[in-house]
Parts: structure tokens; C-alpha cells; sequence
């Protein structure tokens, strides 16, 4: 039913993508790598204020979101699209109620090195989360017009990139809130 | 004289303007003009520092103004118009190169460049607004922190060189993306040019290099607009953290900009001895090899802030490594050149001066790597002695001889010899004069970026020759400006193959058409022209 899918070794936006995804893991890894060097200094304070048990469920949502990406590139579904979406928006809700929480507690960039690095590293993949929603935005818009051919190389593209920020999110939760536990 | 179309030839009442194109080759020459710009801004404010350092206990220039000429000179030169200068000629030449009608993501491409200019324009405004930067084209913490550098001059360097860095990347995705799958039949990976060979490594420098020097933007970001402690050592933060992340992106970028310009004279070099080149996989080869060994030579710049000898070893290790791979390339030129028959146009004299030179700069480089002497001389008059003998007697003579090269193409001209030869020789002489004394004075202590010197330290003479040597340099650009101008007015008619060469690009017309070729070329070897036009004597391969 499905004609052959685009691939990265022939298709431009896709290895464009690839190549572009790769640049990014070196960003994130530079601030991963910063928030570990520093970790010691904040680990108490991290320990004492992070939800990791709210925060756990709120990431099986973006979690989940990457298997409904899959069916929705798969079948090219606006439905699935919309439950990427959904679950996506749902993560970014419990990331601001997190953040409104350390906020009011006292804790932001500016108060402490824990705060400094931690709102720099999930508030950056906060946004790249941010982005991909405006993707899925659009490629739900477009989904409903346009010809076949483009649209397969779009759903693919985006999936890629949001498997992308789920992946990131994976390292970002181990250091940050699975990192508590050690 | 006949009217002929410079940079494409469009068909006659078709046009379309600078800020719209989407044309790979227009885009090269937005590029290019970008960095000729940039380039004779960044070399005025070299003029200012050389005056002031013309004479000890001068006061033409004040402290501050000083540190912002020292400063906005090593942003401008590296970022705004090296890498532009490089960049444009890579897409001009790049799909021509590969048989291919443009770069893979044509309005992307336009992008790139956008982004690369306001980057640049953003950094210079900071002038308007209160000040440039003063804190060194490396910006150390904790000195460009919020505490030591109240003014906005950092914040423009964190917002300049973050927008221009998005640009260089998205347009290294492009390039890459272009190589890999966009190369005509029969142009195998192993069959392109050298300067595209060159163009895909450093495509990849970047794209593994820009990230971190983002990374570390931001956290700056973090620090002087929020109150944040990355690089704050009262805070608990680490200084040493930005040098880290700054020399990862640093030292990668170092060759960002001598592989394109190798990648120019072994084009250049070649053609002028009526040879292929001598070890073209080698060429390849060790350039891969100066790629990955580019990511782990960083702390070399830092040997002197105490990591511990352990890293500063292994550090010194890494750094002699490189040049091996380098020195490869030396031999593969010189082999070339050896048993051709020359022709000493200016293109090939600055090919053979970027040899010369950049041999000096190499060595000099080599002899910073051993640790004692790096932390004798480090921070002086000798490391800026050694970075400008691989960038101007380096990469800039490559550019030269670049420009010499593929003017024709461009513009459907020949730039003038006779000018050229007045060009190369005043060029060669003037960054001598003024880089050679530099060694000497860094040897016996002078420190860089110093506004001044008391009389008694005895370096006045070779600052002196040092200050007449930039005067000479000056007068070489100009005199280069000036040809470019006549040229481009009343040069010699080129035609499509004025060097008798060996690749694709020269098989169109000058200025090539908007899409490059009537017909996509088909290729059997890696020198498609020369055998099209010697079927005889095609290549073996």
C-alpha cells in the first residue's frame, strides 16, 4: 500500500536532517557534560527540591509520544500526529509546573550553580521540545493537502527530529533526575 | 571592450537581484563580497594597532580603544572574513566541481549567508551602542563576565558570533549534503576534486565544532543576563570550563581554514605543472587524519593554565601528531611540481608562496606544541608571529591564489598579471616584514595585547619594521583592489578555459549559466576536461 519510503542514503532532506541532528548531539553534549562537571556542587540541592516521581510520569509521556510518532509516520496519520502532539504538550506542561515550583521555592538560573545548570540544560531541551511542536503543527497542517511524494520525505523529517529530542531527553533525565538516586 | 555578465550568464532581460537569489554562484559571490568587506575592516583595525605599536610609549590610540581594535580585528578576520572567503568560493565552485546544477537546498543556501552577514553586522553595531568588545577574539571568563565587562560589548560578541555560527552550520550541511549525493555520474567520492575533497572535511569541522562554540555563547548568555555561575569561580563555577569548550570549537576552526585553502593550490598547483597531482589519496587521506586528530588538540592552547603535566602531555603528543598528516601534503605538492612544466602565472606564485609560508607557520606551530618552550613564549608577540604566518602566509595567499585562479570563471576576465605580479611580491614581502620580527620580539618577551611598551625594553626597532611591513601589506591590497576593479572593467576576454585545466567547472561557459551545464557531464577519471580533450592521453583511472 505504502510506496517505497525515503531514505537517508539517496534522499537530501533526510541526510540533511541526519546531518544536522548530529550537529545538535554535539550541542547538548557540551551541556550535558557542563551540568556533570558541576553536578557535585548541586547534587544536595538537586536531591532535595527535584520531583523525580512526577517528573518520571511526565517523561513517559514524551516517552510515549515517539511510539505514536512512529505509527504516525508509518500510516501517514493525522490522528496519531495529533496524539504526538498532545503528549508532547503534556510534557512541556509538567516541565513548567516543575519549573513554577523551583521558582517559587527561590531556585532559578541565577541563584545557585544547581540552578544555573539545570534551567540551562532543560530549559534548552525545553525549547527544542517547543520546536518540534511547531513542526508537528505543521506537518498536521499540511498533512491535509499537498502532494504524496513531498509528504512522505516531511513525515519522515520531523519524526526523525523528534525522536531526536526524545532521545535527548532520555540522557537529560538519567543525569538530572536518575542521577539523585546515586 | 565588450559587455559581458559577471558572476552568471543570464539569459538577456532576466533578472534577478542580490537580495532574492537563491543561485548557488550568486550566493558564493555574496559571500565573497562579505568578506572582502569584512576583511578590509578587520585589516584597518590591524593599521590601528600596528600605528600605536610603532613606537614605544605612543598614544595614538587610548587603552580601551586598543583592546577593542585587538579584540574586533581577531573576531572579524577569522569569522566574518576568512570563513565567508572560503564559504563563497566553496559554493561557487562546489556544484560546478561535481557536475551538479546547484547546492542541494538552494534557499537554505541564501539562508546561510543572511544569517552569516547580520551575524557580522550585529557584532559591529556594538560599536553604536556603547562600545565593542575588549575582551580577546577567545573572550576568557571570567574576564567577559557581567562583574569584569559591564558594558554590552560582549553581549554583542555573544549574539554576533551565535546568529553567524548558525549560518556557518546551516550552510555546511548544505555543502555536505551536496558532495554526498548530488555529484554527476561517474563522480565517484574518489574522482572529485581536492578542493572538494577539502570543502567535506571542513564541512564536518564545522558541523562538529560550531556546536560547542554555541554551547559556550549560551552559558556566557546564562551568566550575564541571568546571573548565572557557569564560568563564575565565586559562584562555585569554573573559568577553565570556557576555555575548554571555546579551544574544542577553536582549534578545529584553525583548520576550518587551511583545509579550503590546501584544497585551492591543489587545484591551482597541478594545472600550472601540467600534472595530476603527486598522492591525490594521500591529499585526501591525511586531511581525514587532521580532521579527527583537530578534535583532540585543544588544550594546547591552555598548557599554561596548570591541567597538570599528564594532560599537558598527551595534549603535546596530539599537537606533533598533526603534523605529520600536514607535512604529508608538503611533499605531495613539491612531487607535484617536480619533473612539470611550470608556468609561473600569479595564481601558481601564491601557490608556491602559500608553501613557503605556511612551512614557517607549521614549524613554528610544532615548536609551540613542546610544552617548556609554549610556556616560555605563551601569550607573547610569538604566538601572534606563528597564527599569522599560517593564516595571511597561509591561508590567505591561498585565497590569493584562489582568486587569481577562478577569477575568470567568475566574471568571464583574466585578472591582470602584471598587476598580480606587483600584488604577489609587495603581499610577500609586507607580511614578512611583518610577522618575522614578531618571533623575536615574543622571544625576548614582548606580550601580545599590551597597548603600549616602556623605551627601555629595546623593542622599538622591530616593532618599527614590524608597523612598515602592515604599511606594505596595505599597499598589496590595495593594489589588488585596484586590479580586481580594472580588471573586471577592461580585463582580457577569458573564454571558458583560459589555463587549459583538468576539471568540470572550466568545461562551461564564463560566467557559467544559471544552471551550470546544457547537459549534466557524465565522468570516467579525475580530470574530466583533460580527458575530453585528450582522448589519447585520458587518465588510467
Amino acid at each position: 500500500m505504502i510506496a517505497a519510503r525515503p531514505a537517508v542514503a539517496t534522499n537530501r532532506t533526510l541526510l540533511g536532517v541526519v546531518i544536522f541532528i548530529a550537529s545538535e548531539s554535539i550541542f547538548f553534549l557540551a551541556i550535558v557534560l557542563a551540568y556533570i562537571a558541576y553536578r557535585e556542587a548541586g547534587l544536595a540541592t538537586a536531591k532535595a527540591t527535584l520531583d523525580l516521581g512526577r517528573t518520571a510520569i511526565f517523561s513517559l509521556a514524551l516517552f510515549g509520544s515517539s511510539a505514536t510518532m512512529v505509527l504516525a509516520t508509518r500510516a501517514e496519520s493525522g490522528r496519531w500526529l495529533a496524539a504526538t502532539f498532545i503528549l508532547g504538550a503534556i510534557f512541556l506542561t509538567g516541565q513548567g509546573a516543575e519549573y513554577a515550583r523551583l521558582l517559587g521555592s527561590g531556585i532559578g538560573p541565577g541563584s545557585a550553580l544547581f540552578g544555573t545548570t539545570f534551567f540551562t540544560l532543560t530549559g534548552l531541551h525545553g525549547l527544542h521540545v517547543l520546536a518540534g511542536l511547531v513542526a508537528l503543527g505543521a506537518l498536521f497542517t499540511a498533512s491535509f493537502r499537498g502532494d504524496r511524494a513531498v509528504r512522505a520525505v516531511a513525515w519522515e523529517a520531523v519524526g526523525m527530529y523528534w525522536h531526536f529530542v526524545d532521545a535527548v531527553w532520555v540522557v537529560v533525565f538519567s543525569v538530572v533526575y536518575l542521577g539523585t538516586l546515586l | 571592450m565588450t559587455a559581458i555578465p559577471l558572476w552568471v550568464r543570464r539569459p538577456a532581460g532576466e533578472r534577478v537581484g542580490w537580495l532574492r537569489t537563491v543561485d548557488h554562484k550568486e550566493i558564493g559571490v555574496l559571500y565573497i563580497g562579505m568578506g572582502v568587506a569584512f576583511f578590509a575592516l578587520g585589516g584597518l583595525e590591524a593599521l590601528l594597532l600596528r600605528a600605536q605599536l610603532a613606537r614605544p610609549e605612543e598614544r595614538f590610540l587610548d587603552p580601551e580603544t586598543f583592546n577593542q581594535a585587538f579584540t574586533v580585528h581577531g573576531v572579524t578576520m577569522i569569522l566574518l572574513a576568512v570563513v565567508p572567503l572560503l564559504v563563497g568560493f566553496a559554493n561557487y565552485l562546489v556544484p560546478l566541481m561535481i557536475g551538479a546544477r546547484d547546492v542541494a537546498f538552494p534557499r537554505l543556501n541564501a539562508l546561510s549567508f543572511w544569517l552569516s552577514l547580520a551575524g557580522g553586522i550585529v557584532l559591529y553595531f556594538s560599536f553604536l551602542a556603547g562600545g565593542a568588545p575588549d575582551t580577546g577574539w577567545f573572550s576568557y571568563a571570567p574576564l567577559a563576565e557581567r562583574a569584569f565587562a559591564p558594558g554590552t560589548g560582549v553581549d554583542y560578541y555573544i549574539v554576533g558570533l551565535a546568529v553567524n555560527g548558525a549560518g556557518t552550520i546551516i550552510g555546511a550541511i548544505n555543502l555536505a549534503v551536496t558532495i554526498l549525493l548530488m555529484r554527476c555520474p561517474g563522480m565517484a567520492i574518489s574522482r572529485v576534486p581536492l578542493f572538494v575533497w577539502m570543502t567535506l572535511i571542513t564541512s564536518i569541522l564545522i558541523l562538529g565544532a560550531y556546536p560547542a562554540l554555541t554551547a559556550a555563547l549560551v552559558m556566557l548568555l546564562v551568566d550575564r543576563g541571568l546571573g548565572g555561575h557557569f564560568f563564575d569561580p565565586a559562584g562555585g563555577g569554573q573559568a577553565v570550563l570556557w576555555q575548554h569548550l571555546f579551544w574544542f570549537f577553536g582549534h578545529p576552526e584553525v583548520y576550518i581554514m587551511i583545509l579550503p585553502a590546501m584544497g585551492m593550490i591543489s587545484e591551482v598547483i597541478p594545472v600550472f605543472s601540467r600534472k595530476p597531482i603527486f598522492g591525490y589519496a594521500f591529499v585526501a587521506g591525511s586531511s581525514v587524519a587532521i580532521a579527527f586528530l583537530s578534535f583532540g588538540v585543544w588544550a594546547h592552547h591552555m598548557f599554561a593554565v596548570g591541567l597538570g603535566d599528564t594532560e599537558n602531555a598527551i595534549f603535546s603528543a596530539t599537537s606533533m601528531l598533526i603534523a605529520i598528516p600536514t607535512g604529508v601534503k608538503i611533499f605531495n605538492w613539491i612531487a607535484t611540481m617536480i619533473g612539470g612544466r611550470l608556468r609561473m602565472t600569479t595564481a601558481m606564485l601564491f601557490a608556491v608562496g602559500f608553501i613557503a609560508m605556511f612551512v614557517i607557520g607549521g614549524l613554528s606551530g610544532v615548536s609551540l606544541a613542546v610544552v617548556p618552550i609554549d610556556l616560555a613564549v605563551t601569550d607573547s608577540y610569538y604566538v601572534v608571529a606563528h597564527l599569522h604566518y599560517v593564516l595571511f602566509g597561509g591561508t590567505m595567499l591561498g585565497i590569493f591564489a584562489g582568486a587569481y585562479y577562478w577569477f575568470p570563471k567568475m566574471t568571464g576576465r583574466l585578472l591582470g598579471e602584471v598587476l598580480g605580479r606587483w600584488h604577489f611580491w609587495t603581499a610577500f614581502v609586507g607580511l614578512n616584514l611583518t610577522f618575522l620580527p614578531q618571533h623575536w620580539l615574543g622571544a625576548v618577551g614582548m606580550p601580545r595585547r599590551v597597548f603600549t611598551y616602556a623605551a627601555d625594553t629595546g623593542w622599538g626597532p622591530l616593532n618599527l619594521i614590524s608597523t612598515i611591513g602592515a604599511a606594505i601589506l596595505a599597499i598589496a591590497i590595495a593594489i589588488f583592489l585596484v586590479n580586481v576593479v580594472r580588471s573586471l572593467r577592461s580585463g582580457e576576454i577569458a573564454g571558458d578555459d583560459p589555463w587549459d585545466a583538468f576539471t568540470l567547472e572550466w568545461s562551461t561557459t564564463s560566467p557559467p549559466l544559471p544552471e551550470n551545464f546544457a547537459t549534466i557531464p557524465a565522468v570516467t577519471g579525475r580530470r574530466p576536461l583533460w580527458d575530453r580533450k585528450h582522448p589519447e592521453l585520458r587518465d588510467a583511472r
